[in-house]
């Protein structure tokens, strides 16, 4: 796993939750396009963070070849439906599982750098401890912000947080009321994204207040 | 072949729309479901970007590249509002 700083010369600024492409031009003309949601608050310097995948085309290169100075394509800023605004103050509820944190990081850093108040609930799914990405920051959450991880592979010695998989329980027990008419963001592979969508209307959110993003493979 | 959502191809859509079109109202032609293109169900490799709807599964769009020819079937949609 590596965060990676971009310099963008042209970038027309980004939202909380949008993501960009990279594309890779091998010597004899293979190209390779991957997208990478963004972690930074729109108010920071545009920075991705990038999961090696052993198989991958792109991941390899960008986490170990790449050095501070090389250039790549970018295309961005992408996506206008996974965007937090501070503007809508209603409650949040994000739910990430693996990697899918990296958008929702991207909000909770907007969150703090537009001095928004609204209260955050945050459930993340990760396999251990050692998956857990950002884990210093989610650990001293500014205020208003509550963090719950659960670890659904391997938990460490004494651990007191949640150690399965996001059930409807563990939902019902970390969701804002639906009363409260909060809005939630989901992000993760595909069946975990479903299972938590699928989770909060059942619990009472309408389908339109929970926005989603399903990506391929890895672990939650 | 795990399926994705619309989230996945706003970049391709960026280009072939000039806009930006994950949160743009689509309604499929087959069931009259509306709702947000990044809520429906993308397959990237099938071969080709095939979009189908999360309600009744019918293909809303198709785009391949041919030869170096971008070709977009959209007749899996009845309305698109960006």
């Amino acid at each position: 796993m590596r965060t990676i700083v971009l310099d963008t010369p042209v970038w027309p600024g980004h939202r909380a939750g949008q993501h960009l492409d990279v594309r890779l031009t091998a010597e004899d003309g293979y190209r390779a396009e991957r997208e990478y949601s963004i972690a930074s608050a729109p108010s920071e310097p545009v920075a991705i963070t990038v999961e090696r995948l052993d198989d991958g085309e792109v991941s390899p290169y960008l986490t170990e070849e790449l050095r501070r100075g090389d250039e790549i394509e970018l295309r961005g800023p992408i996506g206008g439906y996974f965007v937090w605004d501070p503007e809508d103050d209603s409650p949040l509820l994000l739910v990430a599982g693996g990697s899918g944190i990296v958008p929702l990081r991207a909000m909770l850093r907007h969150r703090r750098r537009s001095e928004s108040d609204v209260p955050v609930r945050l459930l993340y799914s990760a396999r251990s401890l050692a998956d857990v990405i950002y884990r210093a920051e989610l650990d001293e959450p500014a205020d208003g912000i509550e963090v719950a991880y659960t670890l659904t592979r391997e938990q460490p010695p004494g651990w007191t947080g949640y150690a399965r998989r996001v059930d409807q329980e563990l939902l019902e027990e970390i969701a804002w009321p639906a009363e409260d008419g909060a809005l939630a963001f989901v992000c993760g592979p595909t069946s975990f994204v479903e299972a938590v969508a699928n989770g909060l209307v059942e619990l009472g959110y309408p389908p339109a207040r929970v926005k989603t993003e399903r990506f391929g493979a890895t672990g939650s | 072949m795990e399926a994705l959502d619309g989230n996945a191809i706003g970049g391709l859509l960026l280009e072939v729309f000039g806009a930006e079109m994950t949160a743009a109202r689509g309604v499929c032609a087959s069931c009259g479901a509306a709702g947000p293109v990044a809520e429906t169900v993308v397959y990237l490799q099938a071969p080709g970007t095939v979009v189908r709807c999360r309600s009744c599964t019918s293909v809303l769009m198709v785009m391949v590249d041919v030869r170096g020819i971008r070709c977009v079937d959209l007749r899996g949609v009845t309305e698109l509002e960006p």
